[in-house]
């Protein structure tokens, strides 16, 4: 009976480790976590480490994590797990199962919020994307047939390790943006996010009606607009001067790395799965040999087996510390770019209030609203420029110690990586050219190694 | 056009990973033959300088020689061959392909190579050869070969690929990378062949062979321009296949040469395949290289857009990192190619040959069918012309009996001699092949180590870079 590949689908999520656990470390020790977790080690990498962001849940009065996540067919279902000392909550701890777009909603009303237009918005996590993993299922269930049997489990196994990748990486994003919002001290105050957090039932998060997405496409048009605008305002502020040339030049820049660095991570994963094909292949070469042959391609697709593992490792430990880093960046300088246009809009808005207040004097009519409107106008751009000068500053900052944390931590694992190859191939190495010395084996070979 | 042969300088010299070697070796690959025999006449007196196009009278051993050969890489130990007695009996032959000039303009250029032989066999005039070959004399060297080995059961190991659009760009005075590469993998495809071709005991000792190896001037090979040797192969072949349809199945008395014939077509499968996923590998590296040097420009320049001073000089120095390691992985393409691919295709090819050699057996088993049908009827006519009066027939009758007689003794022993040829080969190459492969793997590895360990080195130069962003 010929298997439908969706009913297979369905059957292989749920054979997977749905539920992917997190060691509790963070409930034993919450105020030494700074923003680190390791998987627990099912065999699923325990060297892996939250590390986009750095020292986000320093503050033990509200730290949130995301514990553990079901995927079902195509939804994700986030486990928001919340550990409170505020009394503007009803419990000090507990959880709430999220989906993506409720986390969208929260982004969409922070940014619409008026009062935060001083404020950089952490950016919205990207939608969970399985399409990789998802193709390779189709392979998988198309090709089903012309494969052996260990070939297939084989496959299957990789498959799993492919969605645990992508699962890792959109939790990890989604973990990010909350513990953001948490440790900042205006958007943790925020009633919607306490709402998200607490509210036990379905936020029923309608999607987007058309008038709504229209809306959105015309604030995209505004944006470019925007773009023009605030590279012809006539900025005083030297700060903010300075601010804009270096956020415009650098997020070119910093897209076209992101781009680069995920080509470089496409072409180690396929190094890998030709390492996996070669393997394969010579096990099946040795499966229809009965000579001395047979014994020695064995060895050698075990060798290539290895090799792929290797190699797959640091094309995983490549992109969630300098691909994924990039990634983040990418959108939060975004949002950076963002506060600047909101407050070059600010400036605009003030400087034709002046107008409209000097049109108003000369003209002597309605001179009173328009001193109102002005003198609004002035304090909203004050106070645009007052916390977004904060808010610049920190961003920098926190810039800079996340690429500091985690070029550390990729250079670590590089060289770790470097190590652990170069010590198995000495070792196979030496294996082989055992096998063809006999007393007249040169030991000195090995000394270079 | 230097930096194209910097490049392919640079190439031939990552392949010398014997950095434990204290000779001086000419390009890639030496292999060292050590033989041992238990008798073998290199007394032969046919062993005439012949100077015409045809091929020159075979040497056969004057006995079947169990041969066992034992390569010896980078000059390291000698392999111990399970089979092989305490008497090492040594004698060793070195030969490398180099120093590829271009001769001539345009379309009639060509390229000639320097064919360098080192060794103290006796065979041999000097200890020292050095002459000039363009491809065309290598072609025409494997089909002298062919043409006087390959019906008596031998295999004998195919030229490399001719190819047109490689040369064609040569000629045409491309000096890209590209053309470079070419000449390198021509260079490095005729040396390996050089160096199976004298590893067979029974071509070692060729006259046509030591001619290619020794004469300073060799006879222009015309009847090769049309042909390469997988031309040959494939002309061998079709008339094998011809042969075939035309016969019946042949009664396979033998279940070894059934078993094998099928084990061979296997293994010609399985390593297509196997080569299929090297190339892969081989492409994917070339590709990752390049998306390496691609990002690392790209990390250059979010360098120098950075405000922050620190991290600004850490992103250019990561941007050297990865330039140096894009370096890297072109240097184990390079390994990925030269070392398993090559010896893939080499081993794919060769397979061919193998299986060629036992169509030819075939064609001798059905000549001897022939010969014996043959042998009946004359019997048959015989049988009616003794009740004709007729004696002058009747005794050319009893001649060509007699003379069919000897055909059909003849094709048995001919039968019966390329079987016992060709489980001999078969013995051989398999040897061959472990240890073919085994030092490949090995060189593998070694290039592997060796890539690791300047990426260890690029790397913990970097980490205080990344550490002193503050």
């Amino acid at each position: 009976m010929k298997k439908n590949v969706y009913s297979y689908s369905s059957c292989i999520l749920e054979t997977l480790p749905l539920r992917v656990q997190q060691s509790s470390f963070s409930s034993t020790f919450p105020g030494k976590r700074l923003g680190q977790a390791a998987w627990s080690s099912e065999g699923f990498g325990s060297h892996w480490v939250r590390s986009v962001s750095v020292d986000l849940n320093n503050d033990a009065s509200l730290v949130i994590d995301i514990p553990d996540a079901l995927c079902e067919r195509d939804k994700v279902k986030f486990t928001v797990h919340t550990k409170t000392t505020l009394s503007s909550f009803q419990k000090p701890e507990f959880s709430v199962p999220r989906q993506h777009e409720e986390f969208i909603w929260l982004h969409d009303t922070i940014v619409e919020t008026e009062e935060y237009a001083g404020l950089i918005i952490p950016p919205a996590p990207p939608k969970p994307d399985f399409e990789g993993p998802r193709e390779k299922m189709h392979k998988l269930g198309e090709g089903e047939s012309s494969m052996t049997k260990e070939e297939y489990a084989k496959m299957k196994q990789e498959l799993e390790a492919e969605y645990l990748a992508v699962f890792k990486k959109t939790v990890q994003v989604h973990e990010v943006f909350l513990q953001r919002l948490s440790s900042h001290p205006i958007f943790r105050k925020d009633r919607n996010f306490q709402i998200f957090l607490e509210y036990d039932q379905d936020l029923s998060v309608r999607r987007k009606n058309a008038k709504e997405m229209f809306g959105g496409f015309f604030k995209n048009m505004v944006k470019s607009a925007d773009e023009v605008l605030i590279s012809g305002v006539k900025e005083v502020d030297e700060f903010f001067e300075q601010e804009k040339t270096f956020l415009l030049d650098y997020s070119s820049k910093i897209k076209d790395a992101s781009a680069k660095a995920e080509k470089m991570t496409r072409s180690h994963k396929n190094v890998a799965d030709d390492y996996n094909h070669i393997s394969g292949a010579l096990n099946s070469t040795a499966a229809d040999n009965n000579t001395a042959f047979k014994k020695h391609l064995e060895k050698y697709a075990e060798v290539f087996e290895k090799l792929r593992k290797l190699e797959d490792r640091v094309a995983s430990d490549q992109e969630l510390k300098l691909t994924e880093l990039l990634r983040y960046y990418t959108r939060d300088i975004q949002a950076a770019k963002d506060l600047l246009y909101r407050r070059a809009r600010a400036l605009a808005d003030n400087e034709n209030s002046n107008k409209a207040l000097d049109k108003a004097r000369l003209k002597g009519k309605d001179i009173a609203q328009a001193e109102e409107n002005q003198k609004q106008c002035l304090q909203k751009f004050d106070k645009l420029s007052e916390s977004g000068k904060k808010e610049l500053t920190s961003f920098k900052a926190r810039r800079v110690v996340a690429f500091r944390k985690n070029l550390i931590e990729m250079t670590e694992l590089e060289i770790k990586h470097a190590k652990v190859r170069r010590l198995k191939c000495c070792v196979y190495h030496y294996m082989f050219t055992r096998q063809c010395s006999g007393s007249h084996g040169k030991p000195g070979n090995m000394r270079e190694f | 056009s230097n930096d194209a042969e910097n490049t392919a300088a640079h190439h031939r010299n990552t392949l010398q990973f014997n950095t434990y070697s204290h000779r001086k070796q000419l390009f890639s690959v030496c292999v060292t033959l050590s033989e041992a025999t238990e008798e073998v006449s290199l007394d032969s007196p046919e062993r005439q300088p012949i100077l015409s196009d045809g091929p020159s009278p075979v040497i056969t051993p004057v006995t079947p020689v169990m041969i066992s050969s034992r390569a010896d890489v980078f000059d390291r130990s000698p392999d111990q061959d399970e089979d092989e007695e305490e008497n090492r009996d040594t004698f060793d032959i070195q030969i490398s392909v180099s120093d590829p000039e271009k001769v001539g303009d345009g379309m009639n250029a060509y390229m000639v190579y320097k064919v360098l032989t080192k060794t103290s066999l006796s065979i041999f005039s000097r200890d020292e050869v050095c002459v000039k070959r363009r491809f065309s004399d290598f072609l025409g060297l494997h089909s002298k070969l062919a043409s006087k080995y390959m019906h008596m059961g031998y295999i004998v190991p195919p030229a490399p690929e001719k190819s047109i659009v490689g040369m064609t760009k040569v000629k045409v005075g491309k000096e890209d990378l590209s053309s470079v590469e070419f000449v390198e993998k021509r260079r490095s495809a005729l040396e390996r062949y050089l160096l199976r071709t004298v590893k067979h005991p029974a071509l070692l000792k060729d006259p046509d062979v030591l001619q290619f190896l020794e004469s300073s001037e060799l006879p222009r090979a015309v009847s090769t321009q049309a042909l390469s040797g997988a031309g040959i192969l494939r002309m061998v072949n079709k008339a094998a296949d011809a042969v075939n349809k035309m016969t019946i199945k042949m009664n396979e008395s033998d279940a070894w040469f059934e078993e094998k014939q099928q084990q061979f077509e296997n293994l010609d499968v399985q390593l297509r395949k196997l080569h299929a996923s090297v190339e892969s590998l081989v492409c994917h590296r070339k590709e990752l290289s390049v998306n390496t040097a691609s990002f690392a420009k790209s990390a250059a320049m979010l360098g120098n857009s950075e405000d922050h001073t620190a991290l600004s000089r850490a992103l250019s120095q990561l941007a050297e990192v990865e330039e140096k390691i894009d370096q890297l992985h072109q240097d184990q393409a390079c390994a990925d190619f030269y070392l398993i691919s090559e010896l893939l295709g080499d081993y794919v090819r060769l397979i061919t040959a193998v299986k060629g050699v036992f169509d030819q057996r075939m064609k001798t088993w059905a000549k001897c069918q022939d010969a014996q049908v043959m042998l009946q009827r004359k019997r048959e006519a015989e049988a009616k012309l003794q009740h004709a009066n007729k004696p002058d027939k009747l005794q050319q009758a009893k001649d060509e009996i007699r003379e069919w007689e000897g055909k059909v003794q003849q094709g048995e022993r001919d039968f019966e001699q390329i079987s016992k040829n060709i489980r001999r080969e078969v013995g051989r190459f398999e040897k061959d092949r472990v240890k073919d492969f085994r030092v490949v793997i090995i060189k593998y590895l070694e290039s592997l180590v060796h890539t690791q360990q300047q990426m260890i080195k690029y790397w913990e130069a970097f980490l205080p870079e990344a550490k002193a962003i503050a």
